[in-house]
């Protein structure tokens, strides 16, 4: 199956065709071509994940290449290469996405726009696979902004609304501002490695050293431009929780467990070229491990504000996705693919069930919830389940991945991200607790009547606990099957990265921590204690209104826009008005001369003359004639016959 | 017997024709005058054709009876459609066609 696995991206496409062209007219609105088309896309990924683990040791990866055109000595084409990483990436891109398309035919019931939002999670889900079974750099960046595209199309479904739209635009500017990082570093890598997309090639140079460091540094770092943005690193995560405004499937699917996690996997693909180019082996500081670590605490800090249960998931992912970066910086390769696996279950996990919330009582604020663990119990649990895992309690998915994550730091001399990925921890268990306390505890108070979610968003939701459970014992100590499965491995480079022994002090101390959020958080909820701490402290005052405005970020950013656009908006508008107006005025002004003088030369005189002649000459005629006309028979017979008389004399003296 | 006595005939005959549709102001009168211009025809038809063994002279004049009857008969009933419209049939007074 794994020399097959090219049908996996194919098929949503073809389904994304089908919705498109049929979709309206088909009995389940096209709902049906896309959930088909994904459990076959599952189980063509689920066969060759079964092939993959069942090959002899050591693995090797399957390609398959197609060219297109060659120009120059260059080749372009589309290609696969499937390794650990794009089978595992294959298996939970078609599990999640099939999940949220079930889903989506409850949340999105008599949607506007259902079937529209049915092509456009297909057409994404196959841009996301087309992503990751790219051979090339190229193929890699056309899937990159086809889920670009897709996620704009979904952020805005409801664009009616200016928010919508203006999210979907930002969400696809600030992206875009990162892939221009991205466009030059596979231009800055492509000339570096003699005129190759291919990536294999580019992380065997990049190992081997055939590449120069400082080229690499270069590349690695513009590339990483576009993991910011795409992945939501500090500074240009702005866009995500702004992203929240999309359909909450779509915020599971695109900005959860998939399409935000394509910059992690661009790294962890390249891995290569980062690894030498950032001098990670070295150890001490690095962009990548720095951007991750501030994204880990800023983001995790805001999620405490937020009162949109969406955007505290959102913000829960940015600092999620920021561990993922930071386990690459510090070179714990496996640990961030592995948290990006579990990631992906438990957060689709826990916006499927926020979405079950939203569905609910008709509002996003937790601050209108409160009490609904008597009225939603399915949700109730699994959004708990989802919330334990993520903040890493022994012994659900998280706990695993963010242990392994932080043994990577620890063992790989990695001090500051080691503290900063417990404080993260720390953090993430306290925001879900609040979160958790807001909307499941005490009296709800909100205002419609509350109900559990029909069978099709119930059905998703507990499937989604199983792995966001027992995913994580995967790669436990004692089992450890992950990273056999899934491995870094470039043809001819020997392994660099080397497995940590488990640390059993490291984990307690890990789950200590998380538990201690727990714990605080809740005294300060349950208990009261601590309360209006924060209305008392000047200092905490001073810092909680900084989270609230975002850390100014979006004010700066616009500042930076307008600071810079406004200048060039006015300049072009001098120009604008004076050279090209100028040009334009003046050509307009001599085609208007030569139509004058066209108009009253020629058109006047020589055709209105002739036209107007002929008509002149027949009325002056005409006017001479009619004298004869008199009406008078005889008068007519006396012509006649005097013409004839003349004829006929004419005649006689001719001849 | 000589030729240019019938043509002196039918030119006499032609002529008086002529002066009738011309001058007589009655239409009836000018339908007449017109039967005298073909009968003037006539005889020089037949004189011609007499003077040269011919019968196409007569062919011809008979052609010329039996048009200038039909020419009556339609002519008569013009004439008597508008003596029905204008109680009279003076030619001079019907110049509404007048340019």
């Amino acid at each position: 199956m794994l020399e097959n696995a090219w049908l996996i991206p194919l098929i949503p496409a073809i389904s994304f065709l089908i919705i498109l062209a049929f979709g309206k007219r088909l009995p389940k609105k096209g709902a049906e071509v896309g959930i088909a088309a994904l459990t076959v896309s599952f189980v063509i990924a689920m066969l060759c994940a079964v092939e993959w683990v069942g090959k002899k040791v050591p693995r090797h990866a399957v390609t398959g290449h197609q060219t297109w055109f060659e120009i120059g000595g260059v080749e372009f084409g589309a290609g696969m290469h499937i390794d650990g990483l794009a089978v595992m990436m294959l298996v939970v891109v078609t599990f999640i996405s099939l999940m949220v398309h079930v889903y989506s035919t409850g949340y999105m019931h008599g949607d506007r726009r259902y079937t529209y939002f049915f092509a456009a999670l297909s057409l994404f889900t196959a841009s996301m696979l087309l992503l990751v079974v790219s051979d090339n750099t190229l193929q890699l960046m056309i899937g990159w902004e086809l889920v670009g595209l897709c996620s704009f199309m979904l952020i805005g479904h409801w664009w009616e609304e200016g928010v919508n739209s203006g999210a979907a635009i930002k969400a696809f500017i600030t992206t875009r501002t990162g892939d221009i990082g991205l466009m030059t570093g596979i231009i800055v890598l492509f000339f570096a490695a003699g005129r190759d997309f291919s990536i294999e090639h580019l992380n065997h140079e990049a190992l081997t050293g055939a590449i120069g460091h400082g080229t690499l540094l270069v590349g690695a770092s513009l590339l990483f431009l576009g993991v910011m943005g795409k992945s939501a690193q500090f500074p240009l995560h702005v866009w995500l929780p702004d992203a929240m405004a999309g359909p909450t499937p779509v915020s599971a699917l695109i900005h959860a467990a998939t399409m935000v996690v394509a910059g992690v996997y661009l790294v962890a693909r390249l891995f290569g070229v980062f690894w030498t180019g950032f001098s990670i082996e070295v150890g001490g500081t690095n962009l990548v491990a720095i951007i991750g670590a501030m994204t880990v605490i800023i983001a995790a800090l805001l999620a405490f504000v937020q009162d949109d249960v969406k955007k505290v998931l959102a913000y829960s992912t940015v600092s999620q996705l920021g561990y993922m970066v930071m386990a690459l910086g510090v070179g714990a390769w496996t640990a961030a693919v592995f948290h990006l696996f579990t990631h992906a279950f438990f957060k689709a996990l826990l916006f499927l069930g926020s979405g079950s919330l939203i569905h609910s009582v008709h509002s996003n604020n937790m601050s209108e919830m409160g009490g609904l663990r008597k009225f939603m119990p399915t949700t109730f649990w699994t959004f708990m389940v989802g919330s334990v895992a993520l903040a890493g309690i022994f012994p659900l998915a998280g706990f695993w991945s963010k242990d392994e994550i932080l043994l990577g730091a620890l063992v790989d001399g990695f001090p500051i991200m080691l503290v900063v990925g417990l404080m993260g921890a720390f953090m993430t268990a306290a925001y879900m607790t609040r979160a958790c306390y807001l909307i499941f505890a005490g009296e709800y108070r909100g205002h419609g009547h509350p109900h559990e979610s029909p069978p099709s968003m119930a059905w998703p939701l507990r499937i989604l606990a199983v792995p966001a459970v027992l995913a994580g014992l995967l790669n436990a100590p004692g089992i450890g099957l992950f990273h056999g499965w899934v491995e870094f491995e470039v043809e001819g480079v020997p392994h660099f990265l080397e497995l940590h022994e488990f640390n059993p002090v490291l984990a307690a101390s890990s789950l200590a921590v998380a538990l201690l959020g727990i714990a605080v958080a809740g005294a300060y909820y349950y208990r009261g204690a601590l309360n209006g701490l924060a209305d008392r402290v000047p200092l905490l005052r001073t810092g909680h209104r900084v989270l609230v405005n975002k850390y100014y970020l979006d004010d700066l950013f616009l500042a930076i826009i307008r600071g810079i656009q406004y200048p060039i908006a006015k300049a072009a508008y001098w120009v604008n008005q004076h050279v090209l107006d100028g040009v334009v005025n003046g050509v307009g002004k001599a085609a208007q001369r030569s139509a004058v003088v066209m108009y009253e030369v020629i058109d006047q005189r020589v055709i209105d003359g002739a036209v107007n002649g002929a008509g002149l000459s027949a009325e002056e005629g005409g006017s001479i004639l009619r004298h004869i006309q008199t009406g008078r028979v005889q008068q007519y017979a006396a012509l006649l016959f005097g013409a004839v008389a003349v004829l006929a004399m004419g005649l006689v003296v001719l001849t | 017997m000589y030729l240019n006595q019938f043509l002196l005939l039918a030119a006499v005959l032609f002529c008086l024709g002529v002066y009738g549709v011309l001058v007589r102001t009655n239409a009836v009168l000018v339908l007449m005058s017109i039967e005298l211009m073909l009968n003037a025809v006539n005889i020089n038809l037949i004189a011609f054709g007499a003077f040269r063994d011919n019968v196409i002279g007569q062919v011809f004049s008979l052609f010329v009876i039996a048009i200038a009857a039909a020419e009556v008969g339609v002519g008569l009933a013009i004439v008597l459609l508008i003596f029905r419209n204008r109680a009279d049939i003076d030619l001079d007074e019907l110049a509404q066609m007048k340019g």
